[in-house]
């Protein structure tokens, strides 16, 4: 036992463990005020939900070397502007239904999720949907029968029927639009958006 | 010597009786992972397979969710087998604890159930709560969480209550306080937001906590009670080895969660701090190699349990390769921005899961069958040269491997075709997809997939037979040294 040097005991060891263990739990939690503040809705990182009232577009930072969201000018979901309360309640039926219908187990979303079908980050700002004045109808018409409307892009692969109501499908939507407006530090890298009208 | 053999739950003692309902129970939810993994597989390859009846996304849930359950009810298993040993006393509120098992058993199978048969509900909270979460990982609906929460009390009061009542060693005092962290990172779960980056962050304290940090101090813990047992490894060695592993691997893995916080919407100094500590995660697992390659040439692989000696040293090189290698090649954020949510991330689950997990639980069900059979020699010389423990070893690690090979092959094809060279779009990932490269993976994925289920076979078969027919007792390597003295 006498033998053994100071750095190799289990005394040292342990006191080594717990401080580590201590120092690396402080720096967290003080990284997570901090960042706790910034993804807060409404805060520098990610949107107000009233955010669905507006033109989403994705434009290069030369800056930050990255695509980043910008908010443009009025573009109302579905023809209504919503107050604050409204989107909110909205954006939230969008995510309960995103939840319930289990999207995750096929998507990712902000990357995680599962990789059968494509990632649904920058849904609202994908070239799928043609253009972007009626991006909004033809995703809420896919939702609500995607085996009839499949976009397998020339694959076997569908999206199953979940029988969205069109309150839900119209829900999801506002929710992806939300999700597009997210400082996501350039993920997905290379990202080729919808033709933005007047925007190039 | 002369005493009649025991063998059976005669042989145990009160928590290593509750710790084989455990054992069960992982087993045949080890069974189901590979079978709805098998399912959700092959609708990679026939899309209309079960298309519309049992979805992919059920498949996938149930294969994730019944292999994070098993490993949990392996863990727990573990601790119950371990703990009058370890404490030196009789375990404390047994009875509470057998509630909690069946409690636990009855709200899984509940689980599954509706899963399988209701699947999915209207975008409302009564969903969350009565259905499914949605959220991968912990999908169970909230009225479950409470549940896990409710048994995990009572197994942390039974764990906490005998080493108080006997004696506090180094692995004890280790494992109650990272009982503690586990319990308390699963609350972080438990609670909705509309803010898709807020439920993010606080998911990953779940995800990420749980098995980057607590559950590899158990498996450590484990690890090193496991050692004493099958090699007859001085305490005084791994206790030391196991405060350097919490060091090492606290130390990196609590901020490593910074891995997670990448894209998320999260401040940018995360690429930092979670691309430096992430780097460094592999570092304890490195140790935990040297730790099992040392103890076993030391004591020269002379073990009266050969098939768990050798699930542990599988576990070192897995839980190494797996978590600390397959996660280092993709965690740095500038490789992660193109690699983020594809196969890659598939491959380094699977390799990481089984490597560091599985093949601990495997261990210790071989430990706990040598006991049940009457201590009998598992070591040199089995019946059958014991060749069905050999075989179900290799095809289990042989079929992983194999299917975490075939996935990175997938895994880089879409890379490059979906994110570098189509911009990540959604025809970008159908692209992929349907590449020729990407298809060769996942037909190799699912051939390793059944090579992996006819392992998992064996391996039951062995589990049920094992040292039957033998009648030598266990050596155990700690008596062979002190005859020799």
């Amino acid at each position: 036992m006498s033998n053994v040097p100071w750095w190799a005991s289990e005394d040292f060891w342990r006191k080594t463990a717990i401080w580590v263990t201590a120092g690396m739990a402080v720096v967290l939690v003080v990284l997570t005020f901090d960042t706790v503040a910034a993804i807060t809705a409404g805060h520098s990182r990610v949107p107000a939900y009233e955010v669905i009232n507006k033109r989403i577009y994705y434009r290069m930072s030369t800056a930050r070397g990255f695509q980043e969201p910008v908010i443009g000018a009025d573009a109302p979901l579905f023809g209504k502007m919503l107050s604050p309360e409204e989107a909110e309640a909205m954006v939230s039926h969008g995510k309960l239904t995103l939840q319930a219908r289990n999207c995750a187990s096929c998507h990712t979303i902000l990357g995680n999720g599962a990789y059968y079908a494509p990632d649904l980050t920058k849904a609202w700002l994908d070239p799928a949907w043609a253009g972007e004045s009626a991006r909004e109808y033809l995703m809420v018409k896919f939702l609500m029968d995607p085996t009839t409307n499949a976009r397998g892009f020339g694959g076997k692969r569908r999206m199953p029927n979940l029988h969205l109501t069109e309150d839900e499908a119209k829900a999801v939507v506002a929710f992806l639009k939300w999700t597009s407006a997210i400082d996501t530090t350039g993920f997905p890298r290379n990202f080729t958006p919808i033709a933005q009208e007047g925007d190039r | 010597m002369n005493t009649a053999k025991l063998t059976g739950s005669a042989a145990l003692d009160g928590g290593q009786r509750l710790a084989v309902k455990y054992f069960v129970v992982a087993i045949v939810l080890f069974g189901a992972q590979i079978l709805f993994g098998l399912l959700a597989g092959f609708q990679y390859l026939q899309p209309d397979f079960l298309y519309g009846i049992v979805d992919f996304s059920v498949n996938r849930m149930v294969h994730i969710n019944a292999m994070v359950v098993w490993m949990l009810f392996g863990f727990i298993g573990s601790i119950y087998w371990l703990i009058e040993d370890e404490s030196g006393t009789e375990i404390v509120g047994l009875k509470l604890g057998n509630l909690a098992f069946w409690l636990f058993t009855i709200a899984v199978a509940i689980v599954v159930v509706v899963y399988l048969v209701v699947q999915t509900g209207p975008g409302t909270i009564e969903s969350i709560w009565w259905i499914n979460e949605g959220r991968e990982y912990i999908e169970a609906p909230r009225w479950a969480d409470v549940g896990i929460v409710v048994c995990v009390l009572i197994f942390f009061y039974n764990v906490a209550a005998t080493f108080t009542k006997g004696r506090w060693t180094g692995i004890g005092g280790v494992l109650v306080l990272d009982l503690v962290a586990v319990a308390g990172m699963y609350l972080t779960g438990m609670f909705y937001t509309p803010n898709l980056s807020m439920d993010q962050f606080w998911w990953w304290w779940v995800i990420h906590l749980w098995v980057e940090a607590t559950w590899e101090v158990l498996v450590g813990c484990i690890m090193a009670w496991g050692l004493i047992k099958t090699l007859g490894a001085r305490r005084q060695i791994v206790t030391t080895w196991l405060y350097i592993e919490v060091a090492l691997m606290l130390g990196s893995g609590i901020l490593g969660l910074g891995h997670h916080y990448f894209w998320i919407g999260t401040p940018e100094y995360w690429l930092t701090v979670g691309g430096f500590f992430s780097a460094l995660e592999p570092v304890p697992l490195v140790a935990m190699v040297v730790h099992a390659v040392y103890d076993s040439g030391v004591h020269r692989f002379k073990s009266p349990n050969h098939p768990a000696l050798a699930w542990l040293i599988a576990h070192a090189f897995g839980n190494f390769f797996g978590a600390g290698v397959w996660g280092f090649m993709h965690t740095l954020p500038q490789v992660n921005v193109y690699t983020h949510g594809t196969q890659w991330s598939a491959s380094h689950g699977h390799f990481a899961f089984f490597g560091a997990y599985a093949t601990m639980n495997i261990a210790v069900f071989y430990l706990a069958a040598q006991k049940w059979r009457g201590n009998v020699n598992f070591g040199a010389g089995l019946v059958d040269n014991g060749w069905k423990w050999k075989w179900s070893l290799g095809l289990l690690n042989g079929g992983v491997l194999g299917m975490v090979m075939a996935l990175l092959v997938s895994g880089y094809d879409q890379v490059f075709i979906e994110r570098a060279l189509e911009g990540a779009t959604w025809s970008g990932f159908f692209k992929a997809q349907q590449n020729a490269w990407y298809l060769q993976g996942m037909w190799w994925r699912q051939v390793f997939g059944y090579m992996t289920f006819a392992g998992f076979f064996l391996l039951v078969w062995d589990l049920m037979t094992i040292g039957v027919r033998e009648t030598r007792p266990a050596v155990f390597h700690t008596e062979v040294a002190e005859h020799a003295a």
